[in-house]
């Protein structure tokens, strides 16, 4: 272990106090006993109470949560079979653009994305709701998925599948036995990156949604409209460790194939 | 040029191939990987493919195994062709390079992957796993997984694994490329040894002379995707057809010179070589002559070919020395001689004034 120099230490403390520090304080005061968001009135655990018992809150958590399920499920499928083909495909005609195209979306603009998809299910005539958040989500998870398999795939040792196919297995029982299960924590990791970002998602669910399917992010942005409650805090505090949960395990699990 | 053992199906017109390139090119793009080879293996040989990286030798073997297929020209196995046969139904397996083991499965799931592809019962996969396991000795293995193994373990267990199927043919891609020289020379012996014991034939893709020499019943030797001569290794090492296979294989000193009434001209003021060889009335040729097969000597000793020269150089190798020679014309000349006295009382050494001489068969003629 080397020793930072105080230089390191200071700028290290400001970068990530800068950070952490608005995170941190919402953490804090959602174990607030005062009614008012900015005054310390000591420590409580009231607002997880009231907020559990408030059917708005758990309506959009179960909304939310099967929506990010979903999604991500839909979203690794289309995902590593689009890596697949990308990576293992050859150089078949146009495979620069299609890897390009693959990338794209992550870049675009949520407004857009949002309001294309709002038009396409306006175009064809499908009912907004919860799967229709479900397919755009699945749409810009797919990006990322794909993103992360791929770049396992292009570190795959071909000779794996080949030996697989020399030994007896058709094309489908050499992916399922010997890639899959090799590229399996990249595909893991994608899941979860898919199941964090439709968890977190405000912009593009709003475009898409209609009647009776309000995810938690549309539930506490309106809300915060009408006044900060301390229960947003609790609620935050909550969505927080979720995804951090999500994030620390799809780095453990390409970590420790890559190690 | 005959096998101590008599196995000579190449000999032999009446014998079968068991393998047969016909006209065999492969063209990727613009370069030609493969150009026109034809090529007959036979049953139960221990068949090398020779030559430097890029010459074609491991696409000719991949098109045997499937994975490349020839832009003209037919490959037969067994009478039957090979076109459009994918490589999971091919009778053909091979070892690769990198081992390519599944890194998720032990060595026992390893071995009866192929097994299990076939459909065979559950306790005939585990009669054959066990059988191979003995066959390379690594039994105590058998749960380990591949990255639990050393270098040496994984290629038993890559071999074990390409020859479980008792396959027709067995592909080993330069199956002894990641051992230490120590290990190599060991396993090459074993691979010989297993391939007598199944009697499956061999195909070998290789960069290292000296491993094609140890191992294999014959040589193909192969340059810029053509074959340049197929010949067992003493017939190879003995009579190269050209200069680019006596270069390759082992060490040679080429004279150029030429051919004038059945002796090599290759001085204007020195007596000419006299060598046996076929060439015609004036043709520029090279006489192939390697460096075990000249004698050096501080008298002029009475031989039919002899040079004088002065010592530039001596490699001390133990057993033998190699002497490098300058003759007239400034020409450096090899000579090995074997170290049966001490050291001390060698009595070449540096800049003295030798005599190089060779008999009549020392050398080929090359017109190539």
């Amino acid at each position: 272990m080397t020793r930072l120099s105080r230089f390191n230490v200071v700028s290290l403390t400001f970068g990530f106090a800068f950070l952490y520090l608005p995170i941190l304080l919402i953490m804090v005061y959602s174990f607030n006993e005062s009614r008012l968001v900015t005054v310390w009135g000591g420590f409580s655990a009231k607002w997880y109470g009231a907020l559990f018992a408030d059917e708005r809150f758990l309506n959009a958590a179960w909304v939310t949560l099967y929506v990010a399920f979903c999604s991500a499920t839909i979203a690794t499928v289309l995902g590593t079979m689009a890596a697949y083909a990308l990576v293992r495909g050859g150089r078949f005609r146009g495979r620069t653009l299609f890897s390009g195209m693959i990338y794209a979306p992550l870049v675009m603009p949520e407004v857009i994305t949002g309001l294309s998809l709002l038009l396409l299910f306006i175009a064809i005539g499908l009912d907004r709701g919860g799967f229709t958040i479900i397919l755009a989500h699945a749409t810009f998870c797919m990006c990322y998925v794909s993103v992360v398999v791929s770049s396992r795939l292009t570190t795959f040792d071909r000779s794996l599948e080949e030996a697989a196919l020399d030994l007896g297995a058709t094309g489908w029982q050499a992916f399922r036995l010997v890639t899959l299960p090799i590229i399996a924590p990249a595909v893991l990791s994608g899941w979860l990156l898919g199941f964090t970002l439709s968890l977190d998602d405000l912009v593009i669910a709003s475009f898409v949604t209609g009647p009776g399917a309000t995810t938690l992010p549309m539930r506490i942005f309106s809300e915060v409209r009408l006044g900060v409650s301390p229960k947003i805090n609790a609620l935050s505090t909550i969505l927080i460790a979720l995804v951090a949960i999500g994030v620390i395990t799809a780095s453990l699990a390409t970590k420790r194939k890559s190690g | 040029m005959t096998d101590v053992t008599g196995f000579a199906p190449w000999d032999d017109p009446q014998a079968t191939p068991l393998i047969s390139y016909q006209n065999v090119t492969k063209t990727f793009g613009s370069f030609t990987a493969i150009n026109d080879i034809s090529l007959d293996i036979f049953p139960g040989e221990f068949f090398a493919l020779l030559g430097p990286s890029g010459c074609g030798k491991t696409t000719l073997m991949r098109m045997l195994a499937g994975f490349e297929d020839a832009s003209q020209g037919r490959i037969t196995l067994a009478g039957q062709d090979l076109a459009g046969v994918p490589p999971n139904k091919r009778p053909v397996n091979m070892m690769f390079q990198s081992y390519a083991l599944f890194p998720h499965m032990n060595v026992w799931d390893n071995i009866a992957f192929g097994l299990r592809r076939d459909g065979l019962a559950k306790d005939k996969v585990a009669a054959r796993v066990e059988e191979m396991l003995r066959l390379v000795r690594l039994g105590k293995f058998a749960q380990r997984k591949p990255d639990q193994l050393s270098g040496g373990q994984k290629q038993r267990v890559a071999l074990a694994r390409s020859l479980a199927k008792a396959p027709k043919v067995l592909l080993l891609d330069e199956p002894l490329g990641a051992l230490d020289k120590k290990l190599r020379q060991e396993t090459q012996f074993e691979l010989v040894d297993i391939q007598e014991k199944t009697g499956t034939t061999f195909l070998i893709v290789t960069h290292d002379q000296e491993e094609a020499m140890t191992v294999s019943t014959r040589i193909a030797v192969m340059d810029e995707g053509v074959i340049k001569q197929v010949a067992t290794p003493p017939a190879l090492y003995e009579q190269p057809n050209s200069r680019y296979v006596a270069d390759f294989i082992g060490d040679v000193n080429l004279i150029e010179g030429t051919w004038i009434n059945g002796s090599l001209v290759w001085s204007a003021d020195q007596a000419p070589f006299d060598a046996q060889g076929t060439a015609g009335q004036g043709e520029t040729v090279w006489l192939s002559l390697r460096p075990e097969k000249v004698a050096i000597s501080k008298q002029e000793p009475d031989a039919i070919n002899k040079v004088p020269g002065k010592v530039i150089d001596i490699a001390y190798l133990g057993n033998l020395s190699t002497y490098v020679v300058e003759i007239p014309g400034g020409q450096k000349i090899k000579a090995q001689a074997a170290n049966a006295r001490r050291l001390a009382s060698r009595d070449i050494t540096w800049n003295d004034t030798v005599w190089l001489s060779w008999t009549k068969t020392a050398g080929v003629v090359l017109t190539e």
